[in-house]
């Protein structure tokens, strides 16, 4: 636990953002509003998978109000093997390009084919439905182990198999297999007393973030383009358009607008280079706001996956081999998150023997992205499955035996890194040791689970800048979209350094022209690595201070000490404030920067802690209780290091019991509404209850982690384990709804009259 | 395009007229023709909350509503909670209890929040859950905004 005394962080003061947040008055992207503005429409094709034999957009061009219409050849010709930085990694620029604007072939249902530029949205919709485009349907493929099989429909002619780091000939869905090795896992099963080998599969399921995507774009007459929008990462909008668009960076300007939820869906770019172009052949701003339909049906939801894990024990609860088998679906595009699976499966293990294969593989359904510790929760539903199994076999407490196998700093992961200083044992002690677990749980179809995951979290470069104002506040300007009140948790971090209040801190969120190149809010680093920026700005503006300080009492600034605000030399003293009001007769303008690309990046562990009673008549789950624990580093505003939490945990319930993307043989999302795709409301859960941990990360200034994504990996697995206790049989199949779990239960009954 | 009809309503306690095409939804006309972009749009299809307004005093979704059903009615938005500058108690409880992430959710939560606790001002937890299962968040998991929710009712029955 952190010992340090702070002043600023571990309080909870209000949100910088919050008045107008509950008032109304923020302005978030689709509230923005130009003078001349159009607005677009998107055509999404019906199909899955098609050749695009023609498209004829001359009836639309002639509907009254209609101002432009674009397709794929309206982008300039590029090099498409070109690699594009999408924020959360690369992407041939064909690809990018092609997901925005379907070229020759569409590969999943919603691909976007054409769009429309006209005077309101209405008369935008109504003249893309009169846009003529002939399809040759083809025969699609919609899940991994389908899309793997020699006779499988081919989405990319072009696609080359990566076999373990080679680029094959081999024509392919499977983008990629990779291998990660220690020791010698066959040798390892044969020193087991205890082996379980399951398979899992899990469903693709979305971000369901409230706010759709939403864009504006203005082709100036100077050559450049502004971009109004909602994004995780205004520097990969800008990166990205530029790319697809095949102009400089520097002939792109974003400008982050208030954003309404992401958790990693909000990272690639849909509509901003489609909106660019319209009003590039306008000459007008176009705005263009994505139906809640194509946010299910085109944009980037998590992978759906099939696994097989296989895991063996001592009698004592040694584990001494695991091996994991990791298929995920891409989507129409090569990039499924198979990759950080793969990094987290065993992590929270220290491990002799370990072999993991990948495998990345296309499939025709919308491009995956991010979400939440991306990849993470599919492995870890598979692995903590397994490890509950073991230690029923073994008869073993199961927070025991993952302890007795936790990973701790000095452990080498299967992928390589070797763990600095990291809080597996430490949260699975507090699990052990809540209130929660230590609790008994009574009555007839009940159950509690438990399971632990891993987060690497990620560092990336992020900028900040400091201006102290003359009435001894200081307004902080910043590159990092704020989805959760990382202002103020980057804010408090300066106003730690500056011995100030964080109301004396005014952070501001800017455009790609006004800060420093920082990375996306994503991958937990927000409040890590834009926090680290600030304290370096802060330290940059405590520097100048004393410096002036020491020009008013004719010292040497050497010899000036600032703590807690109050700056200190040969008997003199002055405050922050004080000194502020004379800066300008001290040297003018003090201004403070900070640009970090930090390397001490903390993973973070996470456990979970279920209660649930399912009924035996109709399948139904009910969460009786929840608890999560999460290492936070440090917890720089706790109320929102719990917010964190209980978000992450709630996304993980739904994704556990209800969740998925109901797909049709011929690759129709039959559920794309927020009616059908099932998310928890307030009346499904109970209170969240969170226990943060603190084991400091050596690697930041305060010990911060990052809390935004290790939260969501353990429910599924915690969950499952519950239901397997509750009703006597295992689910191996995410999500757990009531026709599942109503399923096993029946195949438990006919199997136990059998036998 | 179609022609546009003359409504005659009153917003936020304000007469207000505009001027809207009969397929335009309340939502649409709030956003796009009166400004009051706080009414947010997150499905468009009555299942998501974040457009919920009052109308006569009842609970609506605004993207369910046509604008020219507003005639001769009361419409109450986000604009209209907060008194100037001095914040509803709700409002207050919302940012006091952490009770937001990204925001996007919230004016409809407010709104909702200030009928239930208006209709009942000391509900239980299981109310308080059963009657916002109309609005949807992604972010908070619930349990901080039913504190503020509890919170508010605490101080406006003080």
């Amino acid at each position: 636990m952190s010992t340090q005394s702070y002043s600023v962080i571990g309080t909870r003061p209000i949100r910088h953002d919050g008045a107008d947040k509950v008032t109304g008055r923020a302005i978030y992207g689709a509230d923005f509003q130009m003078a001349g503005m159009l607005h677009g429409f998107i055509l999404r094709s019906p199909h899955s998978h098609a050749r695009i034999k023609q498209i004829d957009t001359s009836k639309a061009e002639a509907f009254l109000g209609v101002k432009a219409v674009v397709t794929t050849k309206d982008f300039p010709e590029v090099d498409g093997g070109k690699m594009v930085d999408l924020g959360e990694g690369d992407m041939p620029l064909a690809y990018a390009r092609g997901n925005v604007l379907a070229g020759d072939k569409v590969l999943y249902r919603g691909h976007a084919v054409a769009a429309v530029a006209a005077v309101n949205a209405h008369v935008a919709e109504e003249a893309a439905g009169l846009i003529e485009v002939e399809y040759e349907v083809l025969p699609c493929v919609l899940t991994a182990p389908e899309a793997m099989t020699p006779d499988a429909p081919i989405l990319h002619e072009d696609l080359k198999m990566k076999e373990l780091g080679e680029v094959t000939d081999k024509v392919s869905n499977i983008a990629e297999h990779f291998r990660h090795v220690i020791g010698d896992v066959e040798a390892g099963f044969a020193a087991a007393d205890v082996l379980v080998e399951r398979e899992f599969n899990t469903a693709t399921v979305h971000q369901g973030y409230i706010e759709p995507h939403n864009t504006t774009a203005l082709w100036n007459n100077d050559g450049r383009i502004s971009i109004w929008c909602s994004t995780q990462g205004s520097f990969v909008v800008r990166d990205s358009t530029a790319a697809i668009l095949d102009m400089p960076v520097s002939q792109v300007k974003v400008t982050p607008m208030e954003i309404g939820g992401g958790f990693g869906g909000k990272i690639p770019v849909y509509m901003e280079p489609v909106a660019a172009l319209l009003s590039k052949k306008t000459g007008r701003p176009v705005k263009i706001l994505m139906p809640r339909q194509a946010v299910f049906e085109a944009t980037g939801p998590t992978p759906g996956s099939y696994m097989k894990v296989k895991i063996g024990a001592k009698k004592d609860g040694t584990i001494t081999a695991a091996q994991a088998y990791l298929a995920f679906e891409a989507g129409a595009y090569p990039g499924a998150m198979v990759g950080p699976a793969g990094m987290t499966v065993f992590a929270a293990y220290d491990l002799a023997n370990v072999l993991i294969d990948g495998y990345d593989v296309v499939v025709n359904k919308p491009s995956t992205a991010a979400y939440r510790a991306p990849g993470a929760p599919n492995a870890a539903f598979a692995t903590e499955s397994v490890v509950d199994e073991l230690a029923l076999k073994l008869g073993m407490d199961p927070i025991e035996l993952r302890l007795k196998n936790a990973a701790k700093e000095g452990t080498r992961r299967a992928d390589g890194p070797k763990f600095p200083r990291i809080g597996c044992v430490e949260v699975l002690e507090a699990m052990k040791n809540s209130e929660h677990y230590k609790s008994p749980l009574a009555g007839a179809h009940r159950g509690r689970g438990v399971a632990v995951g891993f987060w690497f979290n990620i560092g990336l470069p992020s900028s900040c800048t400091l201006n102290v104002s003359a009435d001894g506040s200081v307004n902080l300007i910043e590159g990092s979209t704020d989805i959760g009140g990382t202002r103020t948790s980057i804010a408090m971090q300066a106003a730690e350094v500056l011995g100030l209040k964080s109301e004396d801190i005014h952070p501001t969120v800017v455009d790609t022209d006004s800060i420093g190149f920082t990375a996306v809010t994503g991958g937990s680093r927000t409040t890590f690595a834009t926090g680290w920026a600030a304290y370096e700005a802060a330290q940059d503006v405590v520097r100048q201070m004393k410096e002036r300080v020491a020009k008013i009492w004719e010292v040497s600034p050497d010899t000036v000490e600032a703590a807690d605000g109050v700056y200190k030399s040969n008997g003199y003293s002055m405050g922050f404030k004080e000194l502020a009001a004379r800066i300008g007769e001290t040297g003018g303008p003090v201004v403070g920067r900070g640009a970090v690309n930090p390397r001490g990046v903390g993973g973070s562990f996470a456990g979970a802690i279920v209660d649930v009673e399912v009924d035996p008549e109709t399948g139904k789950t009910t969460i009786l209780r929840f608890t999560a624990v999460q290492d936070a580093g440090c917890a720089i505003h706790p109320a929102y290091v719990e917010g964190q939490m209980q978000g992450g945990s709630v996304q993980g319930i739904g994704w556990a019991l209800n969740e998925e993307y109901f797909m049709s043989g011929d690759g129709r999302m039959m559920n794309s509404s927020f009616l059908d795709y099932r998310m928890p409301t307030a009346l499904d859960l109970p209170m969240i209850e969170t226990i943060i941990v603190e084991v400091p990360n050596p690697g930041h200034p305060f010990g911060v982690r990052g809390v935004g994504e290790a939260n969501i990996v353990s429910p599924q697995a915690a969950i499952a384990n519950a239901i397997t206790h509750a009703i006597g049989t295992r689910l191996t199949r995410l999500p757990m709804n009531p026709p599942a779990i109503m399923e096993a239960i029946w195949c438990q009954r006919s199997t136990s009259r059998r036998s | 395009m179609q022609s546009k009809t003359h409504v005659q309503t009153k917003i936020n306690d304000e007469e207000i007229d505009f001027l809207c095409e009969p397929r335009q939804s309340l939502l649409e006309v709030l956003r796009d023709t009166l400004n009051l972009t706080g009414t947010k749009e997150g499905c468009n299809d009555g299942n998501c909350g974040s457009c919920t307004v009052t109308l006569d005093g009842r609970l609506v979704t605004s993207c369910l509503v046509l604008g020219v059903e507003a005639e001769g009615r009361e419409i109450t938005t986000i604009e209209g909670i907060a008194r100037g500058n001095d914040l509803h108690p709700i409002q207050k409880a919302f940012l006091e209890n952490a009770a937001l992430q990204c925001g996007i959710c919230t004016p409809g939560f407010i709104v909702a929040t200030k009928v239930l606790l208006e209709k009942e001002p000391d509900p239980s937890e299981d109310r308080i859950r059963f009657f916002l299962a109309n609005n949807l968040c992604r972010c908070t998991g619930y349990d901080k905004i039913i504190q503020a929710v509890q919170q508010a009712a605490r101080e406006m029955q003080a």
